[in-house]
């Protein structure tokens, strides 16, 4: 066989490529992660890269690396769009292989998503969203909520408030269905602890920038707990304005949904004295803070909240749920997965022990905190001081009360 | 065809023949997304490309229209035909009642009022018991095409909404090339000289704004089947604000240009988003750059300079 310069060129090129494509083609099983949440709009310091961050720390500790699998991580900003989130998703588990959806802060998209994650039985284990929907009537055998609910919320601000001598409320609602829902739920657990609502003063939503007439109102009413049954720009508003008011020292001011992110924009000039209800706090023992001195080398500007820690807590369990029952079948169904998720125990350092429930709601600890005063902090972000602690087993609605479908099936 | 030029129908056939190719090349659902978002831009751009009226408030329409479509499949399981033309009508007698207060101005206090709507028929589904308030409504299903075609299969889907687009921009290139298109292009131009050769402008107004609405209510009604759900998203102004912007880098006033649009900005959004926080920021430089550098948009400029029509 006559040898022609140009295969013998060939045929060297292919030699000399052949080590590089084994390692490649000797794979380890691999799953693959998809975080998904807002990175540029009002939820990018409650969600967005830290999330990130926070959920590739889980592969660090989880010790991928020495295991025989190999974990990716990708991410997309969903931009708070359902549609968007929609299309991101389905692409991910059709084209991308993504095995688990992780974060989606935003209760429409994160409802809009529960029903691609089960047509394709994929894992979607929730850190952002609020709406308790999520694990009732919109429940799915698919799903994990991890950190925080609206009822979860509103039992710990609600009840804990009360027991620590906040005994007569008033709110000022977000007049639609998320600030309504917020009041309701509250209202409810302020009167079960034995406490009682002075009124509410319900504002036109979306577009109310001037409180001072409904805050005026709250101070009148002579109540103890001003509650704002609202989110984002409109709680922060509304903290500002009350400080002006002084209305922070004639009464306690709780904030129903707000994150540690929020208190650091706001500054504890302002924010001091203000209620709030979150399941993690980076300051709060030994494994809190030894968690946030491995992440913060890579987030410095932005200290890690109950969100982020639930994507830690979730990658890390999930990952352990997939090495106990193989990688391969965990691929293959995200329901068998996510019940060899409940049936394991979760134990992790941001949120200590906790257990999943069958509808999928993860009992977490909830704790209520107060704003400190400038004066008592003494570091960067040494924000919070512990007031109430709700254990996971009484923080969340009874499962009765979910109405979730699959639970009877 | 239609009154296509010799070019428009080279155009024609290119992007039928791209319609067809890219299900197999690209993700099915976002070419889904793309097509609606396309038709949506078309309709926007039959009003202030070929009428001159600048709507601010175009995601009414196509978000109501969305909101009734979803609200109708999902309580009735009506077969998806009539659930996409109940989009068509909600956004045709939302755009009458709205129309009718609108037209009566021009320019810049057109764009208030119709923004002034919007924000109340936002206002509205974000109260109304039916639309489900900031959560929309979940789990629609596709349902059934004429009874027999099953859409939960994406590429069923993709070729009914590729149906829709092509039909709908059919649609607005016959009104546009209709000796009813040659008046609205008139009222454009000069309206004082249209009124004096005896046309009721006003009436020819109201019919194109109409017409323009019906578009964008089934635009609404297609992409709530595609993604199941109806929710703030489609009627937020913000989405108004993005449709302008597609028809502007598309190429206002020119046939294919909303069409083309939509990919880019429907392109960056889906393949941006995994940058992180880049998306609104190139969306917003891309936008300046159209601005400034090619005012025509993506059509427009090539058009102009192979001189022809697009």
């Amino acid at each position: 066989m006559l040898l022609s310069r140009r295969s013998a060129l060939t045929s060297a090129a292919v030699a000399a490529t052949l080590p590089l494509v084994r390692p490649a083609r000797a794979q380890k099983p691999k799953l693959k992660i998809g975080v998904l949440n807002d990175m540029s709009g009002p939820y990018a310091n409650t969600g967005g890269a830290t999330s990130v961050v926070c959920t590739k720390q889980a592969l660090e500790d989880f010790g991928v690396a020495t295991r025989d699998m190999d974990v990716e991580v990708i991410a997309a900003d969903h931009q708070n769009k359902p549609d968007l989130a929609v299309s991101i998703a389905r692409q991910w588990f059709d084209r991308d292989g993504v095995d688990m959806l992780l974060d989606v802060p935003t209760s429409s998209v994160a409802l809009a998503l529960q029903s691609v994650v089960r047509e394709k039985n994929k894992v979607f284990l929730n850190s952002g969203a609020a709406s308790s929907a999520l694990t009732g009537e919109q429940c799915s055998p698919n799903f994990v909520h991890w950190t925080y609910d609206t009822f979860m919320l509103a039992k710990s601000t609600g009840g804990a408030m009360v027991k620590a001598g906040g005994d007569s409320w008033y709110f000022v609602t977000a007049d639609y269905a998320f600030g309504k829902q917020l009041q309701g739920d509250t209202s409810t657990l302020v009167k079960a602890a034995g406490g009682k609502v002075l009124g509410a003063a319900q504002y036109p939503f979306p577009g109310t920038t001037d409180f001072s007439s409904f805050l005026v109102q709250a101070q009148a009413s002579g109540a103890k707990v001003l509650g704002l049954a609202n989110a984002g720009g409109d709680t922060v508003n509304c903290i500002k304005q009350a400080n002006e008011f002084g209305l922070n020292n004639s009464m306690k001011v709780a904030a129903l949904l707000m994150f540690i992110s929020d208190v650091h924009a706001l500054g504890l000039d302002v924010a001091h004295g203000l209620n709030l209800t979150e399941s993690f706090y980076w300051d709060m023992n030994e494994r809190t803070r030894a968690f946030t001195k491995r992440v913060l080398p890579k987030t410095p500007t932005n200290y890690p909240n109950m969100d982020h820690a639930g994507c830690y807590s979730a990658t890390l369990h999930y990952l352990k749920a997939c090495a106990d029952m193989g990688i391969a079948e965990a691929k293959k169904d995200g329901v068998a997965t996510v019940n060899r998720m409940k049936a394991m125990p979760v134990e992790d350092d941001c949120f200590g022990t906790s257990k999943i429930r069958e509808d999928g709601r993860n009992l977490v600890t909830s704790y209520l905190f107060e704003v400190k005063k400038p004066s008592e902090s003494k570091g960067p972000w040494d924000y919070y001081k512990l007031v109430a602690t709700t254990p996971g087993d009484e923080a969340f609605r009874p499962m009765a009360d979910g109405h979730c479908g699959f639970i009877k099936a | 065809m239609f009154g296509f030029s010799r070019a428009q129908s080279i155009a024609f056939v290119l992007m039928v023949a791209l319609i067809a190719l890219c299900p197999f090349v690209l993700y099915p659902v976002f070419l889904m997304r793309v097509l609606t978002a396309a038709l949506f831009a078309c309709s926007f751009n039959l009003m202030i490309g070929y009428v001159g009226l600048l709507s601010f408030g175009q995601a009414a329409f196509f978000g109501m229209g969305s909101y009734v479509a979803a609200w109708t499949m999902k309580a009735w399981h009506v077969d998806a035909s009539i659930a996409i033309a109940v989009g068509g009508l909600t956004g045709a007698a939302l755009g009458l009642v709205l129309g009718f207060l609108a037209i009566r101005r021009s320019g810049i206090y057109f764009a208030m009022i119709t923004l002034a709507l919007a924000q109340m028929v936002y206002f509205f589904c974000l109260e109304a018991p039916f639309t489900g308030g900031e959560d929309g409504i979940q789990q629609v299903p596709r349902g059934h095409l004429f009874g027999f075609l099953d859409l939960s299969n994406d590429m069923t889907m993709y070729w009914v909404t590729a149906g829709v687009f092509l039909a709908g921009f059919l649609l607005v290139h016959r009104i546009i090339h209709s000796p009813f298109g040659q008046v609205l292009k008139g009222i454009r131009e000069n309206e004082p000289r249209a009124t004096s050769l005896g046309y009721r402008t006003d009436d020819y107004k109201l019919i194109a704004f109409v017409l323009s609405c019906t578009i964008a209510g089934i635009a609404g009604g297609t992409k709530a089947l595609v993604f199941g759900i109806a929710t703030l998203t489609d009627v937020h102004s913000s989405t108004s604000g993005e449709i302008v912007l597609t028809t502007l880098l598309g190429g206002l006033g020119t046939v294919f240009g909303p069409a083309v649009g939509a990919l880019v900005v429907t392109s960056m959004e889906n393949y941006l988003a995994q940058f992180g926080a880049w998306v609104t920021v190139t969306q917003g430089v891309i936008f300046m750059v159209c601005v400034l550098a090619f005012r025509r948009g993506i059509v427009g400029e090539i058009a102009s300079y192979l001189k022809i029509s697009l």
